[in-house]
């Protein structure tokens, strides 16, 4: 009987002793976890500095004479929306917030190339260096962007698998890691279509 | 149509059907599995063999070396690792994707600083790229890379001069990069300190030594016994030693001495041994010289990266930079 219970003990001692070495991916959530929250720094770091960026183009676009209207107020309107958007931590944790999220900044992305692609049109603002300058500055920001958002993609994927998968979701359930909502595939679409340039005009 | 078969005829004939029909879905699905790997057969990265790689074969050998060897001492003076690559063509990429994916596989840049540059041109594409490090997006921003690309590079690829085009490009990276305040490679050390991929995390690797390794140890002993008891400690700390640090003769090395010493404790009961046996016997120290041994087997790696050039690994590349086309 006595042998029996120090088997038993001897057994339990075990059991805690590897789970507290393996330790439950305990470890691994906090590392993915904030993996994430920089990957998604870095996503709003570019996405600031595009936003940043606008109003140069916006002032350099103005100074050219009779420059179509619609496109320009499209560009501001779409600006200031992404830019109100309040980023919240929940963001990250709620799909239809994020997806807000994206189509603000979907807007703003294709009004840009619109206006990108309507200036050409202009032959002064085609030869101006400061304007060339600028969208120098804008594609570098948009291929940054570009990056930040396959990391964040990545590092989404790395956590949610930890969070589903057996027994790392145990632990997930225990300290409350739930899965975090990535950039959604048909957005993704939407976004990465090429903006449609119309010859017939 | 299937329905129309003869109900008794059909039996075998259905069953040879049955099977042309699963054989057919399987060819469908082997096909359906592979069409993707057609439609988007991109440029494999090549292997990094070298600071400066043609394989479109436009360089002269004599060009060839004398860039490399102004890449080398620019790396041996500052430090700062550049790479420049000639492909024939990126398709069905972009080249920026492109380049975004040799930073991001070769992440040259010394592995402290992360100061690395790549200088791509696809010339059948007739466009070329300068994608600095993070490191470096200070000291060549996206306009500086583009009036490079527009002054210096391009106007020489259009007069055909490739190589001389890369010299100028190449001189004028180099010296916005010595305006940057970097830190510069000790002397007579290699540029790029040696590209250790695993580091072992030594303290963790002592702890459990020293800490678990008896605990496991004891427990293994009461459950199994004493000789399969030494052999499972000892097999079970080769496993975790391997596990934890990825390198497989360190396991080997670990369980020896696991083994070993699960052997030795035997001639040392433990505490728990001691009080159920009710033996006092001497009490020996307990594992001191456990982490020494993890220790020891120390010295034999490093030292990989011999003969040519390799990267610092270092360099995080964020999609800076510029492209142009001439």
């Amino acid at each position: 009987m006595n042998r029996f219970a120090n088997r038993a003990r001897a057994g339990l001692a075990a059991a805690t002793v590897a789970l507290s070495l393996t330790g439950c991916g305990y470890n691994d959530f906090q590392r993915l976890d904030e993996q994430t929250q920089s990957a998604w720094s870095e996503v709003l770091n570019q996405y600031q500095r595009r936003a940043d960026l606008v109003p140069n183009i916006v002032a350099t676009v103005k100074g050219e004479a009779n420059f179509e209207q619609e496109t320009l107020t499209q560009v501001i309107e779409a600006r200031a929306k992404a830019t109100s958007f309040q980023i919240t931590p929940e963001v990250l944790t709620n799909p239809q917030a994020l997806q807000q999220f994206q189509a603000m900044q979907g807007q703003l992305s294709s009004a840009l190339s619109r206006l990108m692609v309507v200036s050409e049109q202009y032959p002064n603002l085609k030869a101006n260096q400061g304007f060339a300058d600028l969208r120098v500055q804008l594609e570098g920001t948009e291929n940054r962007i570009t990056v930040a958002r396959n990391r964040y993609i990545a590092a989404v994927k790395d956590y949610n698998v930890l969070a589903r998968s057996f027994p790392s979701n145990l632990t997930a359930q225990v300290f409350g890691y739930a899965p975090k909502a990535n950039f959604t595939v048909a957005n993704e679409a939407a976004i990465s279509a090429p903006p449609k340039v119309d010859f017939g005009k | 149509m299937l329905n129309h078969w003869p109900w008794r005829a059909g039996v075998t004939f259905g069953l040879t059907r049955g099977l042309t029909k699963l054989l057919l879905c399987a060819m469908a699905w082997v096909v359906l599995g592979l069409s993707p790997a057609w439609a988007q057969a991109l440029v494999a990265v090549p292997a990094l063999t070298a600071r400066v790689m043609d394989q479109t074969g436009t360089l002269a050998a004599a060009d060839v070396t004398a860039l490399e060897q102004q890449l080398k001492t620019f790396e041996q003076q500052r430090g700062t690792q550049m790479v420049v690559l000639l492909v024939p063509s990126t398709a069905p990429e972009d080249i920026t994707d492109f380049t975004q994916r040799l930073g991001d596989a070769w992440k040259i840049g010394r592995r402290e600083v992360g100061d690395g540059v790549l200088l791509v041109v696809a010339l059948n594409d007739r466009r070329v790229r300068i994608a600095p490090a993070k490191a470096l997006e200070g000291a060549v921003p996206d306009l500086a890379a583009q009036r490079i690309i527009d002054q210096v590079i391009t106007p020489a690829f259009r007069r055909g001069d490739v190589a001389g085009g890369l010299r100028e490009g190449v001189t004028h990276l180099q010296a916005r990069i010595k305006g940057e305040a970097l830190p510069l490679p000790e002397t007579g050390a290699q540029g790029a300190k040696t590209s250790g991929g695993n580091e072992v995390d030594w303290l963790n690797l002592a702890v459990l030594l020293l800490v678990a390794l008896p605990a496991v140890a004891g427990v293994l002993r009461r459950v199994l016994g004493q000789r399969l008891g030494a052999v499972g400690s000892g097999g079970v700390v080769g496993v975790v030693v391997w596990g934890m640090t990825g390198l497989l003769w360190l396991g080997g090395i670990a369980a020896l001495l696991g083994l070993m010493s699960a052997l030795f404790m035997q001639a040392l009961p433990s505490a728990a041994v001691r009080r159920s046996q009710g033996s006092g016997r001497g009490r020996g120290a307990d594992f001191p010289g456990w982490g020494g041994g993890g220790r020891g087997g120390s010295g034999g790696w490093g030292g990989s990266g011999g003969g040519g050039f390799s990267s610092g690994g270092g360099g995080d590349f964020g999609g800076g930079g510029a492209s142009g086309r001439w």
